[in-house]
């Protein structure tokens, strides 16, 4: 009963969060309560958005994934360099780079669930390493002359909504059915709470554990094709720290760093508070190093409150 | 006489966990230099005494006096640092990379100028060491030390904290027969410096072979204590069952057929050593022994959860390969294992979730769990096993642990086993649930399932079995039909006699 009780008012802090910090902006700025800026925020975390349905899996099962910002920067040069230089068409160009994404998710997975080597120390090392990579693949230097076609996919809308906005909601809708709807996505949630148990209930734990990794590689993946889109340039540093803001996100939305609880709607409010927090702040002509400021103390916020709460359980 | 001087007493000691009495106004005495042993059977509410007297949990009611001071149970460190009571459990309380020394002193060793004194804190340990007649070097991490090692360096712990009361909770069970020796040794000689120690085990050789006195607990209730010397470990059996065998177990019609496991020449790295039984439809094989014989390890390596390095198993006739526990799921072998928070239950997960969780297919639509259908599996266990549980929806963690244990007898139900392994399946589940248990076991071979049940429990053991496999230090010391098997011969067999 206890553990409901303080799992709900984790639940509706969050919530309550996003519409006092709605609420704040509408007021002080007279731009934020806009329909183009609603959309523009949107936009703006459709990224972050899709990348985190993947971390979710991942901390779900008490792991962590600190790739994903170098993923977005592999990603990037990659399918830049196959619709340039190698002269792909778009299509398999963008299937090749997905493969790629969630090959380096398949090794993060293997490495930590078949080895047993710890999460933070595998993703840190591919962090790491990609990141080389990326600035050795395209020496340095940006990727121009990428097909114009290629822009719709970022920069496009259906009627009203940008197409990345869509992406990420369909990409939302996946992730909760797989979560609550199918056997692997349930084992996700019982690897975190308890992984012996899994493996005694007859589940090979780290075929469903290199699973949430390849996940998070390929949806930082598409993540990172949106992103190629939107600049319409292959960048080499892009992404940089964006595997805090996913992480941030993601903790924000109430899914427990010990992993075995959490919700995929709850991650959605995480992800649009930190939108909302950095137009907000944008808005208000705030500089960005106080902004920076202001987004560790959300992600400190956020970790204490899941602390208090798992607290209280015990 | 000297050895009349009480040093510790309780009165009306009463402790109530939800659905049981777990101590029952219990009074005891401790006289100053006595070795006292404790036995009776799991659950009799041994270590829920133990637990009081250490500060690990309190009293609902009674009080404890001790060095003429009263008190209605005590925080864990003022019982170590202000009564002198020390407590040696079976999970060791050291630090594996630290030295013996660092062991020793954690949290208060001599300091020099504001810095640790190594040299002063070596000697200062060999000397504690010396003390025990234990000769062994202080700068040695623990981790390199054999059990009985660190169980010394435990008690060198204890001796310097100036303990007055040690109490040993079944500490022979890791050791082998000459380390025992050895231990028995050091007891005696702590006896002899006055200390009072408080022995618990199943073992009643060693109660014999060590106690001035013995106290026997059932049921939450102190039953008697005893001069050792005057008692019989017939009358100590006498007095921890005292109960017809036959009023707590159902009986049910045998009708056992054909076989269904063979299990040849099985080891492990993990402890068994060339084990070999048969196991038929609708038969009950009991597997007795001491803590540590070998029999959970068994059930492991049956299951795949543990490798097996040498013999084979066939089911059916056929030779299979069980290399992982999803391998015996799938040939209908179900394990409730003993453990039931930690390697049982999806804590977090829903009852009906864990009812089906190693079987969604069984509950799945083109890959989707159907909701309807898990909760229909869900209802017809919840009926079926009478779980008592508000709904589907509640979190299987928040359930009793007699429950618990029937939400995962129904896992396995709904992923249609044939062969169900159940270790300690009633250890720490109250009297009520535990009957139930027993029929749904009964229940499972009389529909002609074969059921491996591992039990310490010896009454449970005798009353349930069609037939029972004795194990001591990972190999089978005998097999006992159900007529010619009691409790004498089990315990015999156990000891490795």
């Amino acid at each position: 009963m206890r553990a409901n009780k303080s799992n709900n008012i984790k639940k509706y802090a969050i919530l309550g969060v996003l519409i006092l910090l709605a609420g704040f902006f509408s007021i002080v700025t007279d731009s934020f309560l806009t329909a183009s800026n609603l959309m523009n925020i949107s936009r703006q975390v459709s990224m972050l958005g899709i990348s985190a349905v993947g971390m979710t899996c991942v901390i779900l099962t008490s792991g962590i994934d600190l790739s994903v910002g170098s993923v977005m920067a592999i990603v990037n040069i990659i399918g830049a360099k196959l619709m340039t230089e190698a002269g792909l068409p778009i299509f398999p160009a963008a299937v090749i780079t997905l493969i790629v994404a969630a090959i380096v998710g398949l090794i993060n997975g293997v490495m930590i669930s078949y080895v047993g080597v710890p999460a933070f120390i595998v993703t840190l090392a591919t962090m790491i390493s990609l990141r080389g990579l990326a600035y050795v693949l395209c020496a340095g230097m940006p990727i121009w002359g990428l097909p114009d076609a290629f822009r719709t996919l970022g920069q496009g809308y259906l009627g009203p909504i940008p197409i990345p906005v869509i992406i990420m909601l369909i990409v939302f809708a996946i992730g909760w059915v797989f979560l609550n709807r199918t056997k692997t996505g349930r084992y996700i949630y019982g690897l975190g709470g308890n992984k012996e148990a899994v493996r005694l209930a007859g589940i090979r734990t780290a075929r469903v554990g290199t699973i949430a990794y390849i996940i998070s590689g390929f949806l930082t993946g598409l993540a990172g094709l949106i992103m190629l889109s939107r600049i319409n340039t292959g960048q080499p540093k892009i992404g940089t720290s964006f595997e805090m803001d996913v992480i941030t996100a993601v903790v924000l939305g109430g899914v427990s760093m010990r992993g075995g609880s959490g919700s995929i709607l709850g991650v959605l409010v995480g992800v649009f508070i930190t939108g909302i927090l950095s137009n907000g702040m944008i808005l208000l002509n705030i500089s960005e190093y106080y902004q920076q400021i202001a987004k560790g103390l959300v992600l400190l916020f956020a970790v204490t409150l899941d602390t208090v709460a798992n607290l209280r359980k015990n | 006489m000297d050895e009349q001087k009480i040093l510790v007493s309780a009165r009306q000691i009463v402790k109530r966990y939800p659905g049981v009495l777990a101590l029952d106004k219990v009074d005891m005495d401790f006289y100053s230099g006595e070795i006292h042993a404790i036995c009776g059977e799991n659950g009799a509410g041994k270590s829920t005494f133990i637990k009081i007297l250490t500060g690990a949990i309190q009293p609902d009611s009674g009080c404890i006096e001790i060095d003429s001071v009263v008190r209605n149970g005590f925080e864990p460190h003022e019982a170590m640092n202000d009564f002198g009571i020390s407590a040696i459990y079976q999970e060791f309380n050291l630090i594996p990379a630290l030295s013996i020394a660092e062991n020793l002193f954690l949290g208060n060793e001599p300091r020099k100028n504001g810095l640790i004194d190594v040299n002063k804190m070596n000697k200062m340990a060999k000397e504690i060491l010396q003390s025990l007649e234990v000769d062994l070097d202080p700068k040695l991490p623990v981790e390199n030390l054999a059990v009985a090692y660190q169980q010394i360096v435990e008690i060198a712990k204890a001796t310097y904290h100036k303990a007055k009361l040690l109490i040993m909770d079944e500490p022979t069970a890791p050791l082998t027969i000459h380390e025992v020796d050895t231990l028995f040794a050091l007891v005696k000689r702590l006896k002899a410096q006055g200390i009072t120690i408080i022995y618990i085990s199943h073992r009643l050789l060693e109660i014999f072979e060590l106690s001035d006195r013995v106290t026997v607990f059932r049921d939450g209730k102190k039953i008697a204590t005893l001069k050792t010397s005057d008692t019989s470990k017939d009358e100590l059996i006498h007095l921890m069952v005292n109960r017809k065998l036959e009023e707590t177990y159902p009986e049910r019609s045998h009708f056992i057929g054909e076989k269904i496991l063979e299990v040849l020449h099985v080891s492990t790295a993990t402890r068994l050593k060339d084990v070999s039984f048969l196991l038929h439809k609708g038969e009950i094989l009991g597997f007795g022994g001491l803590v540590g014989a070998g029999r959970t390890e068994l059930a492991r390596a049956v299951y795949g959860a543990d490798q097996i390095t040498a013999g084979q198993i066939l089911i059916n006739g056929h030779k299979v390969s069980i290399r992982h526990p999803q391998n015996a799921v799938t040939l209908k072998i179900g394990l409730v294992p003993e453990d039931r928070k930690l390697h049982g239950i999806i804590s977090e997960l829903s009852v009906k979730e864990n009812i089906s969780f190693s079987s969604f297919n069984k509950v799945s639509k083109l890959g989707l769990i159907n909701v309807s259908l898990l909760e229909q599996a869900a209802t017809y266990m919840i009926k079926l096993l009478r779980i008592a549980t508000p709904n589907t929806q509640k979190k299987v963690k928040e359930l009793s642990g007699g429950n618990q244990q029937k939400v995962i007898i129904g896992r396995w139900l709904t992923s249609d086993c044939d062969i169900i392994l159940f270790d300690e399946p009633t250890r720490g589940i109250d009297v009520g649930a535990k009957q139930e248990i027993y029929e749904h076991i009964n229940e499972l071979a009389s529909q002609g399932k074969a059921i491996i049940l591992i039990s310490s429990d010896m009454q449970e053991l005798l009353g349930m079995s069609d037939r029972i496999i004795v194990m001591h230090e990972g190999v089978i010391t005998g097999e006992l039909t159900k007529e010619e098997a009691t409790q004498d011969k089990v315990l015999r067999l156990a000891s490795g006699e």
